[in-house]
């Protein structure tokens, strides 16, 4: 090959960079390894971790452990899909029907007629919603409730720096709901959009979003939701309620845990040339082919994207999480419309089942809100007297992993702890977790 | 040797859409029970929500049983080309092959099962997988700490960009330094990410003769404004910018910061280490230069490198070791915060962690190498079909990773051009090519990538379709304008693209649409 090129060397290849650039040092890098020897090293390290299959966890707090059928991961392991990239319709025709599945079903869940290419995690599709707004509202502050997830307002935090100011909308310390009368208060000319989290980061679902979604849209705000979206097998969809935009986390359709590092963000919102035109991701549209009876895809308005116009775009977009979406498509097609609801049933069945066994443990306030919850609940320990570190360190000795600790997130809610129940933790496994907690706080 | 182009023709399902799948009641699952006790003990849980935010219809979802939903994705991935289906060069992507065995490892329950928040005692394998690949990207590329928050390239920039408005927050500087320059031949997420941070974004064009901006351009674009450089080096047209190492002299001087995108890492890995050269940020993208498979556009993963300086704005948390246990450091005053949810993409940090030790140093370098060769037998290969050319040949005649060709004398000869002939390759069964992000500086641009895992064979089989295109561009146009014959589907009508009354994102948004056609 060297002499069709016609060159001598290879190093002649790399003439173009200068020799005083070039690293002529060995990398002090593992020395070259087979097949088997990598593997039995990388399973060797993986043994040290301890999974929520071996242990019984109740973590949740923007993961979540549920129940994958097995043909999520047949489908999310096809070769086809997990080495394709960047083919046109006319190569990758499945990988755009796909989409446009997953845009379907997750347009069904929250009640939006557009829905875009799938995102990084829930956190960076608001970040998008919200930049959405700046642009469609040439506004630059942002209202949100003091109960968002911190992790969320970090990233939030992040891509507002220097673009929106946030602000923190009260809640009632009584019912976690957001306050109207501080909304009211704080709602300005200056307010590109109001954003609510349903189910709440701290698990209690938030009622208030018709009432909320009229103060916005009188203010000419934009009204954003961010969604569990399981929950909407039972809750009314955002949609319904004046939502201008959704976003919300995937992993729950489909997706193992990996640490939290197979998330899939979705972004939805109204039909309205404005909205879509701010959309920073790509939107796969249906439509026909010179053959009659045959369906082909495209993307919409390709020029507005950041492949496109560059700095001009205000936002950026990129390589999404395209097979986690292919797999939500498979999740949600195999549940259908009674599962679904039938799903959100089982947990919110379960969810209080758990909490009523536990508010009945003394020292323990179960949940701290009173309000109706999904999956997610609080437990104070104030009134046992030991710091959530201590219960949860306790907790382990017997195989579970407790609750998320969110006394620094809230420290006004004292020694306060975030459990998740689903439609996997048995009935032993809840009572487990009673027996234990009444053990730990006596 | 000439060998006969094979007949080939996709697969063609013409599989409908799944909403017009299944029948009304169909299940494909059945979910864990709800034990009776439970429900005696919470009764009828829907009442529990009010009335208002209670759901009143099921969200619309197809019904269907579990082998048909099988059998409909099963016929999906089929009308889908991957890398493991055939020639697939699409470049500025590194479409390289994944090998297996990582693949087995991430899909192990010892990675899948364990949730981020679980103490890190529980979790000390997976840390030190990612500890571990932090070390090894510092290493290639002589950067201080790594990042593995990124989940993709352009979201790397972002990141870099935001470290770079801290850097000069920090400095009380931000106000006057607004600006970031770039050059048009970067990948777009260089002008995109730092404008999404806030920047104003200045972009030099490239020299007529060297195919990168000359010094005097860029020391022109500096001044007390200037924040950063950010750009791709080296570039999707396979050309090294050997200006680099002036260009960071300048920046600096100016006060400015340096961040290179190293997403077309693959061509210099072990030749070039970006912080040896100066620079003060890079990132290198998982799912390209490290084989994690690009999973029909993500997730892919994406690391940022910071010099010692710099950090300290890093996203947190970074994963560290006390000498007895690996830890998520969140104890970082200056951080830049969270860039995205907990901790990374770890199943690919685990797929480039295990291919990397697979590879070792040695097999980086044979891997630069092999791509390199590779790469250049295409150009001279090309260079022979007839209306192809190499802009900034006579300066750079070999070049690094792939090549951005110009098929404007084609175009201009027959009337074919690049989009006509991206449809036609399909037809000889290759996956279609890259053109070039916009804007168009090359004219009828193809920039083919033949990665280290491309065999000569393909190499061979990409020019003689080339030829064969070539050939029937200048004696039977219309074949190649009417093309492609032998896809999974026929002719696409655009129209919808740019049209609101038509444009259908959604099954429901499809059914009002067409409804209210007729």
């Amino acid at each position: 090959m060297l002499d069709e090129i016609g060159v001598k060397s290879v190093e002649e290849l790399f003439a173009d960079i200068p020799e005083k650039m070039r690293y002529r040092k060995r990398l002090n890098l593992p020395h070259p390894k087979s097949e088997y020897e990598v593997r039995r090293h990388v399973e060797s390290l993986l043994s040290k971790n301890r999974t929520c299959n071996e242990l019984i966890s109740f973590l949740g707090a923007g993961c979540w452990q549920h129940f994958v059928p097995a043909v999520c991961d047949e489908i999310n392991s096809r070769s086809e899909f997990l080495t394709a990239y960047a083919g046109d319709p006319y190569t990758d025709l499945g990988r755009y029907q796909s989409f446009f599945e997953f845009q379907s079903m997750i347009g069904e869940l929250v009640d939006m007629d557009v829905v875009s290419f799938p995102w990084y995690d829930w956190a960076t599709v608001a970040g998008d919603a919200v930049r959405m707004a700046l642009i469609v509202t040439n506004r630059h502050e942002l209202l949100v409730p003091r109960t968002i997830s911190p992790e969320r307002l970090s990233v939030l935090r992040t891509y507002c720096d220097g673009q929106a100011d946030i602000r923190l909308v009260e809640c009632n310390t009584e019912t976690g709901q957001l306050s109207v009368e501080d909304l009211k208060r704080k709602i300005s000319q200056k307010t590109a959009a109001v954003y609510i989290e349903n189910p709440a980061y701290l698990g209690f679902i938030e009622t208030g979003g018709e009432e909320i979604s009229e103060i916005a849209h009188g203010n000419e705000s934009l009204f954003i939701v961010g969604v569990e979206p399981l929950s909407l097998g039972i809750l009314t969809p955002p949609g319904e309620y004046g939502a201008d935009i959704v976003c919300g986390e995937g992993q729950p359709l489909g997706m193992h845990m990996y640490y939290g590092g197979a998330l899939l963000g979705f972004l939805a919102c109204r039909d309205d040339e404005r909205l879509v035109s701010a959309v920073p991701h790509r939107l796969v549209t249906i439509t026909k082919t010179e053959r009659e009876g045959e369906s082909g895809f495209a993307y919409v308005l390709p020029k507005r994207t950041m492949f496109a116009a560059r700095d001009k775009a205000r936002s950026f977009t990129g390589t999404g999480t395209a097979l986690w979406a292919i797999t939500a498509a498979v999740y949600m097609s195999l549940l259908g419309p009674q599962g679904i609801r039938e799903l959100a049933e089982a947990i919110m069945e379960k969810s209080h089942y758990a909490i009523k066994r536990l508010s009945e443990i003394r020292g323990l306030k179960v949940p701290v809100f009173n309000a109706p919850h999904f999956e997610e609940f609080t437990v104070n320990f104030d009134a046992a007297g030991k710091p959530v570190q201590e219960i949860n360190r306790l907790l382990m000795k017997s195989g579970i992993i407790g609750g998320k600790d969110v006394t620094q997130e809230f420290p006004e809610l004292g020694q306060t702890s975030l459990f998740c129940v689903t439609e996997i933790h048995s009935k032993a496994e809840i009572d487990k977790l009673a027996t234990a907690l009444q053990e730990v706080v006596r | 040797m000439k060998t006969q182009l094979p007949d080939y023709h996709a697969v063609r399902w013409n599989e409908p859409i799944i909403y017009q799948l299944g029948a009304e009641g169909r299940r494909g699952c059945r979910l864990p029970e709800v034990e009776e006790e439970i429900r005696a003990s919470v009764g009828d849980i829907a009442s529990r929500i009010p009335e208002k935010m209670r759901r009143k219809v099921p969200p619309r979802l197809p019904e269907l049983s579990e082998p048909e939903v099988v059998r409909h994705y099963i016929r999906l991935s089929q009308q889908t080309y991957g890398v493991d289906s055939g020639i697939h060069i699409h470049g500025t992507c590194t479409m390289k092959y994944s090998p297996k065995m990582n693949e087995a490892l991430a899909r192990s329950s010892k990675l899948a099962d364990i949730h981020p928040l679980q103490d890190v005692e529980t979790a000390q394998g997976i840390l030190q997988i990612m500890y571990e690949l932090q070390g090894w990207l510092c290493e290639l590329s002589g950067m201080d700490e790594f990042s593995l928050q990124p989940r993709g390239g352009a979201h790397a920039v972002f990141s870099n960009a935001h470290l770079i408005r801290a850097y000069h927050k920090f400095n009380r500087e931000l106000e006057q330094r607004n600006e970031i320059i770039t050059t048009v031949l970067s990948h777009p997420c260089n002008g995109g990410s730092p404008a999404a941070a806030g920047f104003k974004v200045v972009t030099l064009y490239p020299d007529e003769e060297t195919g990168y901006p000359n010094i005097e351009a860029l020391k022109t674009a500096v001044s007390k404004r200037t924040a950063g450089l950010m750009m791709t080096d080296p570039y999707d047209t396979g050309v090294f910018d050997r200006n680099i190492e002036e260009y960071i002299k300048i920046v600096h001087e100016a006060g400015g910061l340096v961040a290179i995108d190293q997403a077309n890492a693959n061509s210099i890995l072990a030749r070039i280490r970006i912080g040896d050269l100066g620079a003060d940020l890079c990132h290198f993208n998982l799912h390209k230069s490290f084989s994690t498979p690009h999973a029909s556009t993500g997730p892919g993963s994406a690391a940022i490198g910071a010099k010692k300086g710099l950090a300290k704005f890093l996203p947190v948390p970074v994963v560290n070791y006390d000498g007895k246990k690996y830890y998520l450091d969140y104890d970082r005053p200056h951080t830049i915060g969270k860039v995205a949810e907990f901790y990374g993409v770890i199943p690919n940090i685990l797929r480039a962690y295990a291919w990397i030790m697979m590879m070792g140093a040695e097999g980086l370098e044979e891997v630069s190498e092999v791509a390199v060769i590779n790469n250049n037998y295409l150009v001279k290969k090309l260079l022979e079909v007839r209306g192809v050319s190499l802009p900034w040949q006579k300066a750079h005649p070999l070049r690094l990773q792939e090549a951005r060709f110009s098929l404007q004398k084609m175009k201009e000869e027959t009337g074919v051009g690049i989009a006509d002939i991206n449809h036609r390759i399909v037809d000889y069964g290759l996956q279609d090519m890259e053109t070039s992000h916009e804007p168009w500086i090359v004219p009828e641009p193809l920039t083919p990538e033949p990665p280290e895992s491309t065999p000569k064979e393909d190499l061979d089989r990409i020019a003689q379709v080339m030829h064969e295109i070539s050939r029937e561009a200048y004696t039977n146009p219309e074949i190649v304008k009417t093309a492609p014959h032998n896809a999974a589907i026929s002719k696409i009508d655009t129209s919808p693209s740019s049209d609101p009354a038509k444009w259908a994102m959604t099954w429901r948004a499809y059914l009002k649409k067409t409804r209210s056609d007729k």
